[in-house]
């Protein structure tokens, strides 16, 4: 993989779009399975959220951004009495995905701004590099 | 030879690329955590390079600066992205009108060699 060729703008913006990428699915995800039910505590969906991390190339001085892992949230379960449910338990329990729709709404609008940022950076840096070439 | 051909503009095209660089990682890592956001001082830097190139000695990162953040935040992020938009703006800006001086120059010098 071009891991060992140093950083360009090009490289570099396709990463961090990458890892946009990763974090807007986390949030879709997150926003699909609201309202989801489980039986039990521990069956519940629980919220995953994408961590980034700096990944700082030396050769060129470019720090570049890598999605290290996605993180499930230690929110609990709402549990909810509702004894007709299929799915509920012994005691007419079920429990609900604890997913904060407004919240993922307001994750999913930020890194939309900030994916529409970089292919702007990049438009702009390839428009100045293209100039620099034709120029005799 | 690069100096006197181009004056102040060879060096100063390649800070402004190196610039634009700095400014696209800060765009970059715009939701990384803890990420402390970067800039040129462009005076500094390109003062550096000019006597660098005339023999003295001089520290290739000169110039680079932390940015201060107006307001900080809780992770630790001092990625402000509007102030990265303007700069990124400013920087290409300046960069073409750079390279403007720098076009001029080859073809002065081109012409003289064609002796039209």
């Amino acid at each position: 993989m071009p891991d060992r060729a140093p950083m360009t703008m090009f490289s570099l913006t396709t990463r961090a779009m990458s890892a946009q990428m990763v974090r807007m699915n986390a949030a879709t995800s997150n926003l699909a399975n609201a309202g989801s039910v489980s039986s039990t505590e521990a069956g519940a969906y629980r919220p995953i959220r994408a961590v980034f991390a700096v990944e700082l190339d030396r050769a060129s001085g470019l720090a570049g951004v890598t999605s290290s892992g996605l993180v499930r949230s230690e929110a609990a379960a709402t549990k909810r009495y509702d004894p007709s449910h299929p799915l509920a338990d012994a005691d007419g329990n079920v429990f609900e995905a604890a997913v904060d729709e407004t919240a993922e709404m307001v994750e999913i609008m930020d890194s939309a701004r900030q994916y529409q940022n970089l292919v702007q950076a990049l438009q702009t840096a390839k428009q100045l590099m293209l100039e620099t070439l034709r120029s005799q | 030879m690069n100096e006197r051909l181009f004056g102040i503009h060879g060096a100063a095209l390649t800070l402004r690329s190196e610039r634009m660089g700095v400014i696209a990682s800060n765009i970059a890592n715009a939701a990384t955590p803890g990420y402390k956001a970067r800039d040129i001082d462009f005076n500094a830097a390109l003062d550096a390079r000019i006597s660098a190139a005339r023999g003295a000695a001089s520290d290739p990162r000169t110039g680079m600066v932390w940015r201060t953040p107006t307001m900080p935040s809780l992770d630790g992020n001092t990625v402000e992205l509007s102030r990265e938009q303007v700069a990124f703006a400013e920087n290409a800006v300046a960069y073409s009108a750079t390279l403007s001086f720098v076009q001029g120059r080859v073809n002065t010098v081109t012409r003289a060699l064609k002796g039209e």
